[in-house]
């Protein structure tokens, strides 16, 4: 086993350092979520990641997406994602992917995948992504932020948890988010994923939701 | 009595838990009515802890949850 991986265990087993080296995970987005994501995955040792944003960066980024710079803006997200990781653990076959999940593409994006991490930030592509997820019988892990807000879950094939979720067309009132919520959720996110790729037992069809400036944290059955 | 939690935005020029006389409202959207929320501001309504349709009949003792919608990324 790598030294890298060392301070994973025990919290993981070398058996479960090994298999997650052996997992392929798509990353959809490379904003907020996705940089804390892409990072994250990329330090436990997931071997393939698919970073997938068609967004290049401007300066309203800089207060919370791990991955934007100054000296990026007007550059691609899923690159920045990728150079990270290349820096991080140049063990992590990374896949870069310079476009927006839509309809056409999604079911290529994941295709071969053991997981999807969803990190969009609009509710029609995470639609898109669920039934594509749903189609190819990949775990689909959800996760959003507003404000001083999060909310993440494990939604399985055929669950139906986003369309649950998002049965009717939600009105978003508050666009802003702070720099420490997307950390959060990613953090929760990963953790989920990390479980599902281990085998190990996730609960799912359940919302897992953070109200950080209340400091209130709630598990919510959906099901 | 029906008891009601909002959370996060929803609490915003509210507050956080009331109560009201269990005969003043007949569903969950007599509820939203009662706060001005409108449903498009609510993601997730549970009651008594279950996910369920704004148009579920209350009975006294009923406790809801209302939850902002967060669609971010």
């Amino acid at each position: 086993m790598q030294s890298r991986y060392e301070r994973n265990v025990p919290a993981l087993s070398v058996a479960e350092c090994a298999l997650l080296g052996a997992k392929r995970v798509a990353v959809i987005g490379c904003g907020g979520l996705g940089g804390h994501i892409t990072e994250l995955l990329a330090r436990v040792g997931v071997g393939h990641i698919v970073a997938v944003d068609g967004d290049v960066f401007d300066k309203t980024n800089l207060n919370r997406q791990l991955l934007s710079e100054t000296a990026l803006i007007g550059r691609s997200k899923a690159q920045a994602a990728y150079d990270r990781m290349q820096r991080i653990n140049p063990d992590v076959e990374v896949t870069p992917v310079m476009a927006f999940l839509c309809e056409d593409n999604a079911a290529d994006i994941i295709t071969g995948c053991d997981a999807v991490v969803d990190a969009l930030d609009n509710v029609q592509a995470r639609r898109i992504l669920s039934r594509a997820c749903e189609k190819a019988g990949i775990p689909y892990v959800y996760g959003a932020i507003s404000g001083w807000v999060a909310q993440c879950a494990v939604s399985m094939p055929g669950d139906g948890l986003i369309e649950k979720l998002f049965g009717a067309e939600p009105e978003i009132t508050d666009k802003s988010v702070l720099s420490f919520t997307p950390a959060l959720c990613a953090a929760a996110q990963c953790a989920l994923c990390v479980k599902l790729l281990c085998g190990r037992d996730v609960q799912t069809g359940q919302i897992y939701y953070f109200d950080l400036l209340n400091m209130e944290f709630e598990t919510i059955p959906m099901m | 009595m029906i008891e009601v939690r909002l959370f996060a935005g929803l609490r915003e020029g509210r507050g956080k838990v009331f109560e009201l006389e269990a005969n003043s409202v007949s569903n969950v959207l007599d509820v939203m009515k009662h706060f001005s929320i409108r449903r498009e501001e609510v993601n997730i309504l549970l009651v008594n802890g279950f996910h369920q349709k704004p148009e579920y009949e209350l009975k006294d003792g009923d406790v809801v949850s209302l939850f902002p919608a967060v669609g971010g990324g």
